[in-house]
């Protein structure tokens, strides 16, 4: 595929992940709203509270993330191949050129985080610098960059929201028939409590979560694939990102410093696989497997 | 009469047709401010160039003291890299300004060919630092050419698709032209293989 055809195509493609994400979330709620006759008020909490920490984190995903990697302004004199790098990717996007800074980790990876295109962070580790020439860094650049001109930190920060909210609902609705039920003269009476209205609400509530959580992980790889054609569109050089990536993919040890919850802004998955894994294995990640990215580098 | 009048546009075809006109109106005015909004960035983009452009040239004279301090008697080759700096200065049409460019690149090859042959010349930091700044340089303009193309594709395929081809005739919209490549660069390219 070319790299038009590939960028259309990962864009189509998150549109239908997110419409069946709609799809879901809808079906979870009309079918609370069949057993309890009113999903509203679940709805409108869980949304809330789900917010609440994302759309927080979101805001200071910036200075959040800095603070728990220990990142060190990147300099011109020092860092010039990486420095360059983020000056020449932001004139070819034509968005500002964002905040550099230098992790002290040996495994090479790469991230961006920034609400939006002009509060935007990009940390590459020493590992990194220490093993790419300088068309590989400019690839592993353009990667980071795509990824903030494409508004991908709010793309996930609202499907998190979503995800959390079904999770938070599903549990709240789970308590409270564990701990004696939902009461039995409801001021909302519309609801209909007979078996079947009730087995399927707890069959919703067992798989809308981890449904929800597939899904947001598909969205992430998606856009990682997104990321990487856009990258090559950038540089016009796809064999050099694909380089890089076949760098990093070949070195042994995870990186120490990044957790569960800022895994998925790395060019890489930070937490080593041994093996090119399963299927299974592959749903429950927030990346696409390297081999795969390769190759579609290499055939654009 | 009037009575008649608002009886008949109160009535839901009259309503849909109020509708269908007030969205009518704002989907032209969106399309005219599009077309304004990536003509601006077309011309932004363009300057955007000489930006780049202009550091190149700026690096020069820093360059050339430099070099002469260490090899004076290269004459040739200092007059090559003064002279397309004064045609990068000059330029002004996209062709002046790739063919000065390439000019340039040109010349500064031949200068740091020639310096190989000036152990002390390569050892020298600012030579060293020069030396790299002017080659990402060449990328900077080359990426901005490339940010500049990708606009001018956008706006000329707006121009040309439908419905936005519509608009475009209306309010006489033309198509920008491409920072082409030159004679000069596709001949490289050729000899290349």
């Amino acid at each position: 595929m070319t790299i038009y055809s590939q960028i259309s195509s990962n864009k189509q493609k998150t549109f239908f992940i997110c419409a069946l994400f709609i799809v879901l979330l809808s079906g979870f709620f009309y079918i609370i709203g069949l057993y309890y006759g009113d999903a509203n008020g679940f709805l409108a909490l869980g949304l809330v509270i789900s917010s609440f920490s994302s759309v927080f984190s979101y805001c200071f995903s910036d200075k959040l993330v800095l603070f728990s990697v220990g990142a060190v302004p990147a300099k011109k004199e020092i860092h010039f191949n990486f420095y360059t790098a983020g000056e020449n990717m932001a004139i070819a996007t034509g968005i500002p050129m964002p905040k550099l800074y230098v992790i002290p980790d040996s495994a090479p990876n790469a991230f961006a985080t920034g609400r939006d295109p002009k509060h935007a962070v990009v940390c590459v580790t020493e590992g990194l610098l220490a093993i790419m020439d300088r068309g590989e860094l400019e690839g592993v650049i353009a990667h980071e960059m795509s990824h903030i001109k494409n508004y991908d930190m709010l793309v996930m920060t609202v499907v998190s929201v979503l995800v959390g909210t079904v999770s938070l609902v599903a549990d709240w609705i789970m308590r409270s028939m564990w701990w004696g039920g939902g009461s039995r003269d409801d001021d909302n009476n519309s609801g209909s409590k007979n078996i079947f209205t009730f087995i399927l609400l707890i069959v919703a509530l067992i798989i809308a979560p981890l449904t929800a959580t597939l899904i947001q992980l598909a969205i992430s790889r998606r856009r990682e694939y997104l990321a990487d054609a856009d990258a090559a569109l950038l540089t016009r050089r796809p064999a050099s990102l694909a380089s890089a990536l076949q760098k990093i993919s070949i070195y042994p040890t995870g990186m120490k410093s990044a957790t569960s919850a800022t895994a998925h802004l790395f060019i890489s998955n930070p937490f080593k696989k041994g093996k090119k894994g399963d299927w299974l294995t592959n749903m429950f990640s927030t990346h696409p497997p390297i081999e795969e990215r390769i190759r579609l580098l290499k055939e654009m | 009469m009037l009575n008649v009048i608002n009886y008949h546009l109160l009535t839901m075809p009259g309503i849909a047709f109020i509708l269908i006109a007030v969205l009518l109106v704002f989907y032209l005015v969106g399309m005219y401010n599009s077309f304004i909004v990536l003509r601006t960035r077309i011309k932004e983009a363009l300057s955007g160039i000489d930006v780049q452009l202009k550091r190149r040239a700026d690096l020069i004279p820093n360059l050339v003291e430099t070099v002469k301090g260490y090899a004076k008697h290269e004459k040739e080759v200092f007059e090559n890299v003064t002279k397309a700096r004064a045609s990068m200065m000059k330029a002004d049409t996209l062709t002046e300004k790739a063919e000065a460019n390439n000019a340039m690149s040109g010349a500064l090859k031949s200068l740091f060919a020639v310096a190989e042959a000036y152990p002390d010349l390569k050892a020298n930091t600012n030579f060293q630092d020069l030396q790299r700044q002017l080659e990402d340089t060449e990328d900077k303009v080359s990426f901005s050419r490339q940010f500049y193309n990708s606009n001018v594709l956008e706006y000329n395929t707006k121009i040309q698709t439908v419905p936005s081809n519509l608009i475009a005739g209306m309010f006489n919209f033309k198509e920008s032209e491409f920072f082409a490549a030159t004679e000069e660069e596709k001949k490289k390219i050729d000899v290349k293989f």
